[in-house]
């Protein structure tokens, strides 16, 4: 979060009003857009932006909530870890309530006696981890924004020699990803709003071969309404003007080159790997390990985990919303069986999930 | 998060640098081991999860408004 100070002046609804009089301007044509981040959908939401835009665009929500794309099999391992006698998890609080497949989260499985901690940052995971000699496990789950951040920790842990941290590891990487989304003839998307903070760390440099090779403009937004609304003008500019570039309007945060000491982190405890996708199965090297000098810190290793695959939940159409081929109103399930309440799917149940998006503030 | 404090140094990989910073009169301590450009004091940092991911002072911030503005603006512009 930056400071309000800062922030206000990118609320300012004058100059949103000229942009979006600037977009009905230059949309001439249909355009699919696709938001690839979860807290970007949240944002559109929050601010109506979906109703001031021209009826030809289309704004579709992609992949990019980190919980929403952990597949049934690794959610199962986490709360299958957590009733372990012993196992002491530590979570980011939007893991709690999301559903495993037999009906049990990690919510549920601290009312039976686990022992769940919720943690803001991963270091405080670690200082748990300082006070017990119990396993402490952080399920680490992210993209290029989190994975940096718990690998700093993991780094910090080996340094320190506290041996009973450990990771159990569903990292994602967007760009393997959105060489799928981009190979989907069904999708067939006309523009990406690409992600604020994974690009803080990626860089503008990282969408450079998308928007070469599927001839596909590509902008950097960030959160306040005027990023969101000057992206969608730059996406509408360059999709009338038949431009497949990568544009910032984002800049104040990201820069060309991206976060290169982050990267270094990353390079530092993990190494590429296959993960399995909801919505988008299997991606090769889209997932990230633990490099050998950290395999003591590894929880799949020490507790002898394996891949698994879990049918998804039955009637739930998660993977297709994250996919944007369906809405969550034409899920079944939408805010009847499944509820913020009562979620059956992680979209409804994290606060970046696009199911989560449309029952808070319905089809703005 | 504006900056009040800067404790550690950027290349002494076992200091765990931090920075204490403010938003809306709370203080806490966030991480500073993987920033992209070391803070100074009144600087603004962008925290993810307790660490610091980026850099950033308020010139910087108004530039990227002045780009909106000009967006807003100009009816036509040839490099958008």
């Amino acid at each position: 979060m930056l400071s309000e100070k800062i922030s206000e002046g990118f609320r300012d609804s004058g100059l949103a009003e000229k942009l979006i009089r600037r977009i009905h301007e230059r949309v001439d044509r249909p355009m699919r857009i696709m938001e690839v981040c979860g807290t970007h959908t949240m944002a559109i939401f929050r601010h109506g932006i979906r109703s001031l835009l021209p009826k030809n665009v289309e704004l579709i929500s992609g992949p990019g909530c980190p919980v929403c794309v952990t597949s049934a099999g690794d959610i199962d391992q986490i709360i299958e870890l957590a009733e372990v006698p012993g196992i002491i998890i530590t979570t980011f609080g939007d893991m709690l309530r999301v559903p495993g497949s037999k009906g049990k989260n990690l919510a549920t499985a601290r009312a039976e006696g686990a022992r769940v901690e919720i943690v803001y940052s991963p270091t405080d995971a670690l200082e748990i981890a300082r006070s017990t000699d119990r396993p402490v496990v952080f399920p680490a789950i992210g993209f290029e924004t989190t994975i940096p951040v718990i690998a700093a920790t993991v780094i910090e842990a080996r340094q320190r020699n506290i041996g009973n941290f450990m990771l159990l590891v569903s990292h994602k990487v967007v760009p393997p990803a959105l060489n799928v989304l981009l190979n989907d003839p069904e999708l067939a998307l006309d523009g990406l709003l690409c992600p604020g903070h994974v690009s803080a760390i990626i860089g503008e440099q990282a969408y450079a071969p998308f928007a070469e090779k599927y001839h596909v403009p590509c902008v950097i937004a960030g959160f306040e309404p005027l990023d969101i609304l000057s992206s969608i003008l730059m996406l509408a500019c360059q999709i009338r003007d038949g431009k497949a570039l990568v544009e910032n309007s984002y800049n104040r945060v990201v820069s060309k080159e991206g976060n290169p000491r982050a990267r270094e982190m990353i390079e530092k405890a993990f190494e590429p790997c296959d993960a399995q996708w909801r919505g988008l199965g299997e991606i090769p090297g889209s997932g990230l390990k633990l490099r050998a000098e950290f395999i003591n810190h590894d929880a799949a290793r020490s507790f002898g985990l394996g891949p698994v695959f879990v049918p998804e939940p039955a009637g739930c159409r998660c993977g297709e919303i994250l996919t944007g081929k369906v809405i969550p109103p034409e899920c079944p399930l939408f805010n009847t069986r499944c509820t913020p309440t009562s979620p059956v799917g992680p979209c409804m149940v994290s606060s970046e999930g696009t199911c989560a998006a449309y029952s808070k503030y319905g089809d703005l | 998060m504006r900056v009040n404090e800067v404790h550690g140094e950027q290349d002494d990989s076992l200091s765990f640098p931090i920075a204490v910073v403010e938003e809306e009169g709370l203080r806490k301590e966030v991480r500073l081991d993987i920033v992209d450009r070391w803070p100074e004091v009144g600087d603004y940092i962008i925290v993810h999860a307790g660490y610091a991911i980026h850099t950033l002072d308020a010139a910087e911030a108004e530039t990227n408004l002045n780009l909106m503005r000009e967006m807003a603006e100009y009816v036509e512009r040839k490099d958008i």
